[in-house]
């Protein structure tokens, strides 16, 4: 078991004829991932590690009769690659594309409200079920199948979580990157709840950032409605003010809102175990298990 | 992107919105030509892009040639919260009745734009959001739609602005929404929006924040981006395409991501160290990017060792041993000790190509921290001994 994606779910990938594209449908493909179809204006009819390309993404999805995309489409041409996925019959739209204009990324959150399609990123490494499937470009080597889920803001900070986890002999169930933008599709309550669901989940691993409010209102989400154990990490304690820490969404404003002080005290008040490092995260986790 | 007052005002000017006369200047002479052809009053300020510049002695009213020089002088030169001001704007003063705030951002919480009015003008909004946030009215608006007119009236009448001027007002937040959409922006702010006696409203300052993201489709906005850094590192590391801020410590740190760069400042902090700086070196870490990132974090001098951590995803940890390895080889000897960790995938083979001679090689993260930050403290420590060569050969 486990959330959003395993072995049943039928890919498109949007943007497979470019380098990022063709390389990642590859690797996803080798990791085990039923990818169905490409999706690129212009280049339909034409294959691409054996997998067939149509013009649109509505065609692709119904002649190969799939259930997720994986956008990797450069930033100008990402908003409308989104729209468009959202206007096909898919449950899933898992878009890895960095550096989509912020309005851009708004209008698509409002056309989000009115489609029953799930949005993971803008701006994130994708999410991967160990052993069964992985959607985005996050290295499926470092991962093991097991019961603990992860959410994280930061592609490589998962990676190193994940990391220090099976280390410990700790598997996931399943690992998603929500990104690190400041408009997002799944936020963390959203992934949060997933898990909450899943049977195959046992603990849940939630690795913030400073910047926005996401992290507050998780804490308030885990502290009224779960029952599965999280325990957190938040990145960027030593963060000055007014500078963006590499993602378009660290920030700490000048009026202080958005810092790790807020977001750790928190999790502590919603019962979470923060830990001081990704080892003391992975210690925890095994603690509770 | 952030633009300088004089480059918001002309743009503002451009969608029709009123700012008062105005030229840049350089020089005391150039101030003093222009107060002449605007007239006394004049304003003179600092263009530099730091909040708070009245406070910090940035923005002085002159009433004659003699106050001019005096503020010009004074001015012009002077460092500004660690900015260097090169030229000031001298614009006529305002004659004012009340002072206003109106402002557009993206309220990235609801993922949809907000549009603000306030009859508290003329002071930091931030405070007046902290103490009395009943004095901002605020407007969700449709990203897809748009401002409509009748949101811009209720955010004016429910700011309780005058009535007289109320329609102007208004208008002006309609302008100033269009243009914020129009020109990609992230903030587009008036603080003050001025009254005047006759019932006008005048842009007295201008902020208008471009978002970065979004310049590849505005080429004449990118056109105005002017090298505006607080030193000469951050100016370095910009060019060299990295994520950079420089903070005050003496650890210096490379990695890849933005979150786990962070973490690492952290755990440098945790175990008792005190980091230099975030620098994150990005996908890939091939021989020149990784030479031009040591090059950025050896040429801070109060650097006294360095963390270098990458988890390598997509990238092969033997390709970044190899960069590591070429960028390592143009020095004779290191100028400041370098803990490498790496990580994911290929980590291993990329340990074992590692050249151990130059650099200390930890197999965790905590490790490479607590390394480096053993040898950032055991080096004399101090802001000035960054040229000391120390002994980065103890591998293990």
């Amino acid at each position: 078991m486990s959330v959003l994606v395993d072995e049943d779910t039928r890919v498109v990938v949007q943007g497979i004829t470019g380098g990022e594209g063709e390389f990642h449908a590859g690797e996803m493909i080798e990791y085990g991932t039923d990818v169905v179809a490409g999706a690129v204006p212009g280049r339909g009819g034409e294959a691409v590690h054996g997998v067939p390309v149509y013009d649109t993404v509505s065609e692709a999805a119904r002649e190969e009769d799939a259930d997720a995309s994986v956008v990797l489409v450069p930033p100008a041409f990402a908003a409308d690659a989104l729209f468009e996925a959202l206007d096909s019959p898919l449950e899933l739209v898992v878009a890895i594309t960095e550096g989509i204009p912020t309005q851009d990324m708004s209008r698509v959150h409002k056309r989000l409200s009115e489609v029953d399609t799930r949005l993971v990123g803008p701006n994130c490494p994708g999410l991967i079920t160990p052993g069964e499937a992985k959607l985005g470009i996050l290295p499926g080597n470092i991962f093991s199948a097991g019961n603990v889920g992860l959410v994280s803001r930061s592609g490589t900070l998962t990676y190193q979580v994940v990391d220090n986890l099976t280390d410990r002999g700790l598997g996931q169930s399943t690992a998603i990157g929500i990104g690190g933008d400041p408009i997002i599709g799944t936020d963390f309550v959203d992934a949060l709840g997933l898990f909450e669901a899943d049977p195959a989940t046992d603990a849940v691993v939630m690795c913030g950032e400073i910047g926005g409010e996401d992290e507050e209102e998780a804490a308030a989400f885990i502290g009224s409605e779960m029952t599965t154990p999280v325990v957190g990490f938040i990145a960027g304690r030593t963060a000055p003010p007014g500078k963006r820490m590499g993602h378009a969404g660290a920030i700490v404003s000048g009026s202080g809102t958005g810092t790790a002080e807020s977001k750790i005290a928190a999790l502590d008040d919603a019962g979470v175990s923060v830990g001081d490092t990704p080892e003391e995260v992975a210690a925890a986790v095994e603690e509770l298990l | 992107m952030k633009l300088h007052e004089y480059q918001a005002k002309e743009l503002f000017a451009e969608a029709g919105l009123a700012t008062p006369d105005a030229a840049l200047a350089e020089s005391v002479e150039d101030a003093l030509s222009t107060a002449e052809s605007v007239g006394y009053p004049v304003a003179i300020k600092a263009q530099v892009q730091v909040g708070g510049r009245g406070k910090a002695g940035g923005i002085e009213i002159a009433e004659n040639d003699r106050e001019a020089r005096e503020a010009a002088d004074a001015i012009l030169g002077m460092d500004l919260k660690g900015y260097r001001v090169d030229r000031v704007l001298v614009e006529a003063a305002v004659d004012f009745t009340n002072e206003l705030y109106v402002g557009v951002t993206m309220d990235r919480g609801e993922g949809r734009p907000v549009a603000m009015v306030s009859s508290k003008g003329g002071v930091d909004i931030e405070s007046v959001a902290a103490e009395s946030p009943g004095a901002i009215a605020r407007e969700h608006v449709d990203p897809a739609f748009g401002i409509h007119p009748y949101q811009a009236r209720r955010a004016v009448y429910g700011a309780g602005v005058d009535r007289d001027v109320a329609g102007d007002v208004a208008g002006v937040l309609t302008t100033l929404y269009d243009l914020w959409e129009e020109r990609d922006a992230a903030d587009a702010e008036i603080n003050p929006l001025m009254v005047t006696d006759d019932e006008g409203v005048v842009a007295a300052d201008a902020v208008l924040n471009i978002d970065d993201d979004a310049l590849f489709r505005h080429p004449d906005l990118a056109g105005m981006e002017e090298a505006s850094y607080g030193d000469d590192l951050e100016r370095t590391a910009g060019e060299y395409g990295f994520d950079y801020v420089r903070l005050e410590g003496n650890v210096g740190i490379i990695g890849n991501g933005a979150g786990l760069v962070m973490t690492t400042l952290d755990l440098v902090d945790h175990y008792g160290g005190e980091p230099a700086n975030f620098l994150d070196i990005g996908g890939g870490a091939k021989a020149e990017r990784v030479a031009n990132a040591l090059d950025v974090v050896f040429s801070d001098s109060n650097v006294d060792a360095v963390v270098f951590n990458i988890f390598g995803g997509i990238t092969r940890g033997d390709e970044v041993a190899r960069g590591i390895n070429d960028a390592l080889g143009a020095f004779e000897e290191l100028p400041n000790p370098v803990v490498v960790r790496l990580a994911g995938t290929n980590a291993v083979e990329g340990m074992e190509i590692l050249d151990t001679e130059k650099i200390d090689v930890e197999e965790t993260l905590e490790g490479a921290v607590q390394r480096a930050v053993e040898l950032a403290g055991s080096s004399g420590g101090g802001a000035d001994s960054g040229g000391e060569t120390a002994n980065g050969g103890e591998s293990r």
